[in-house]
């Protein structure tokens, strides 16, 4: 069913994770990101590893939650991974046919994969612990210098808050359409591929009519409640930083600090 | 006892299951619905009536339980169940939602064509089905997007009566029409099943609709069936109605207190037209009509 999609859903709970400020929180996973990509041996990619262990478990989230957005890109990991098992160079394992294993191979596809899996869940821990909407708010407050190029970084924020509040929405509508076509008979689920792509003409037709009629809708309402863009906008809940917000701060410097060290020394 | 055409078994519905939002939808529900009854359904937004509506037709499989057809698990035979969708109709809340067509005769022979008619046969059932559901003639060769709200809502019900189902379920399908379009619509249905003899199924927040037409009440609460009886038995249960957050009809509530303060009615009125007949009739005998 289409409610079990959870890439990028948020888990409502109280873990540290979650009270931190998003801004905060969109840094970090960015500081993480680059950190992951500047791990030149197995000792820095293993602290970068360990902080990204201690993210997900400071989440508060099921450990399950994330193996479920794994599985969508676990033959990412596979592939990426045997690719790089056959591309190392030095002297052969064993061969076989065109393929030869070496040392350098075995090496550079556990740091391929665990590379991935190191992105995919901080990214998850991101997205787990923050609501949408705080998310959308972060990356706007983020985004303000670019307002110095006249980019309307309100309109951006707002476009994405909207796209992001109407998936579920529209998710539940496709749903509903597809019952409602299904009761009358309509077959989505056998035939060759022409028949198959026809047959998703009764869903779309209704969802994209839904969809317009729900767009105007929600614009005619922004305006009766003189929504007019972010200038001299004020807002309800204010972002604050706190003392845990610098030492989270704090814990990914002494990080870089530490895969600095290692890829220099070790 | 004849051998219902409908029967559920123990049905159980859990959403999410293992998650922080894990709900049970529906629980336990065993009921037995006769060939040719109308039945009301109520219950509370929220109660489990169109999860329970959709369980019938297969179109949510349970997480435990059975539903029967004629005696037949519907969920026996996979290749079956679109059979069973045919003869099961469902109409959704707000049906007009699923139009799609490039007229409304196109659109109300969806069904018939998926289930493999000749064209003649489709041109007849369309045509009868729009008779049913009050649609004029002229309005069969336009595009359902230029209909009016009513109208829209007719040509999507006519969608399901063209496939001709032995049993109809109509979930709220008066939800947000006039007071007028309301009572067309209901005495359509009620004309309709008259003639086809067919059992109707009627989800609807309004105590008044179901009170006119149906034979027996289906009261849902929090996924329980907690009630079902015929429509005069559940509607003399008021105060476990309203415990519930459902009434009876206003009527009904009228003419108790009536009986109450010694006014000669009859127990258990449920619509206006009858209480009007029995009132007459009282004013008459004391000469005073």
């Amino acid at each position: 069913m289409m409610r079990d999609i959870t890439l990028g859903q948020y888990y409502p709970s109280n873990g540290i994770l979650h009270r931190l400020d998003a801004r905060i929180k969109v840094l970090l996973l960015i500081g993480v990101i680059i950190l992951i990509f500047c791990t030149f041996n197995f000792y820095s990619l293993g602290v970068v590893a360990l902080l990204v262990a201690l993210s997900v478990i400071l989440s508060k989230v099921p450990v399950n939650l994330y193996l479920k957005s794994m599985k969508a890109i676990i033959l990412v990991i596979l592939i990426t991974s045997l690719l790089n098992l056959f591309y190392g160079t030095g002297e052969p394992l064993f061969e076989w046919w065109i393929f030869k294993v070496t040392a350098d191979g075995i090496k550079n596809s556990i740091y391929v994969a665990v590379r991935i899996i190191s992105l995919v869940m901080v990214s998850s821990s991101l997205t787990f612990t923050t609501s949408p909407t705080d998310l959308t708010d972060a990356l706007e407050r983020l985004m303000k210098p670019l307002s110095l190029l006249k980019i309307k970084t309100h309109e951006i924020a707002m476009m994405m808050t909207i796209a992001l509040r109407f998936v579920p929405t529209l998710l539940e509508e496709t749903d509903k359409i597809m019952s409602a076509q299904k009761a009358r008979g309509a077959d989505m689920e056998s035939g060759n591929l022409i028949r198959r792509i026809k047959a998703l003409i009764p869903i779309l037709i209704p969802l994209f009519v839904s969809a317009f009629r729900r767009a105007y809708e929600l614009a005619m309402a922004m305006e009766c409640r003189c929504y007019q863009g972010g200038e001299g906008r004020t807002r309800m809940k204010q972002l604050h930083m706190s003392a845990r917000d610098f030492i989270a701060l704090g814990v990914l410097a002494v990080t870089t600090a530490g895969v600095v060290l290692c890829n220099i020394f070790l | 006892m004849s051998n219902p055409i409908l029967r559920t078994e123990c049905l159980s519905l859990v959403y999410g299951k293992g998650t922080p939002f894990e709900k049970h939808a529906v629980k336990d529900v065993s009921i037995e619905i006769n060939r040719g009854e109308v039945i009301g359904v109520i219950g509370h937004t929220g109660s489990g009536k169109s999860t329970l509506m959709q369980m019938l037709n297969g179109l949510i499989k349970p997480t435990s339980g059975k539903v029967y057809l004629d005696g037949v698990d519907i969920h026996a035979d996979k290749k079956k169940l679109r059979d069973v969708r045919f003869r099961v109709g469902l109409v959704f809340q707000y049906p007009e939602n699923q139009l799609f067509e490039e007229t409304v005769r196109q659109d109300i022979s969806f069904g018939p064509r998926n289930m493999g008619l000749p064209d003649e046969s489709i041109e007849k059932r369309v045509k009868r089905a729009a008779v049913f559901a009050g649609l004029k003639d002229e309005l069969l060769d336009r595009s359902p997007f230029d209909l009016s709200g009513g109208e829209k809502r007719r040509a999507a019900i006519a969608g399901v009566i063209a496939m001709d189902p032995e049993i109809l379920i109509l979930d709220e399908p008066t939800a947000g029409l006039d007071p007028m379009g309301r009572d067309v619509l209901l005495s359509q249905i009620d004309a309709y099943h008259k003639s086809r003899n067919n059992t109707v199924l009627l989800v609807s927040h309004s105590m008044e609709d179901i009170a006119g037409i149906a034979d027996r009440v289906l009261v849902m609460n929090h996924g329980d069936c907690v009630m079902l009886d015929t429509t005069q038995n559940v509607f003399s249960r008021s105060e476990e109605l309203e415990s519930i957050g459902l009434r009876v009809p206003q009527i009904t509530k009228i003419t108790t207190e009536l009986r109450r303060r010694g006014v000669p009615l009859s127990e258990g009125i449920l619509t206006v037209d009858k209480a009007f007949e029995e009132i007459c009739a009282i004013l008459k005998k004391e000469g005073r009509l």
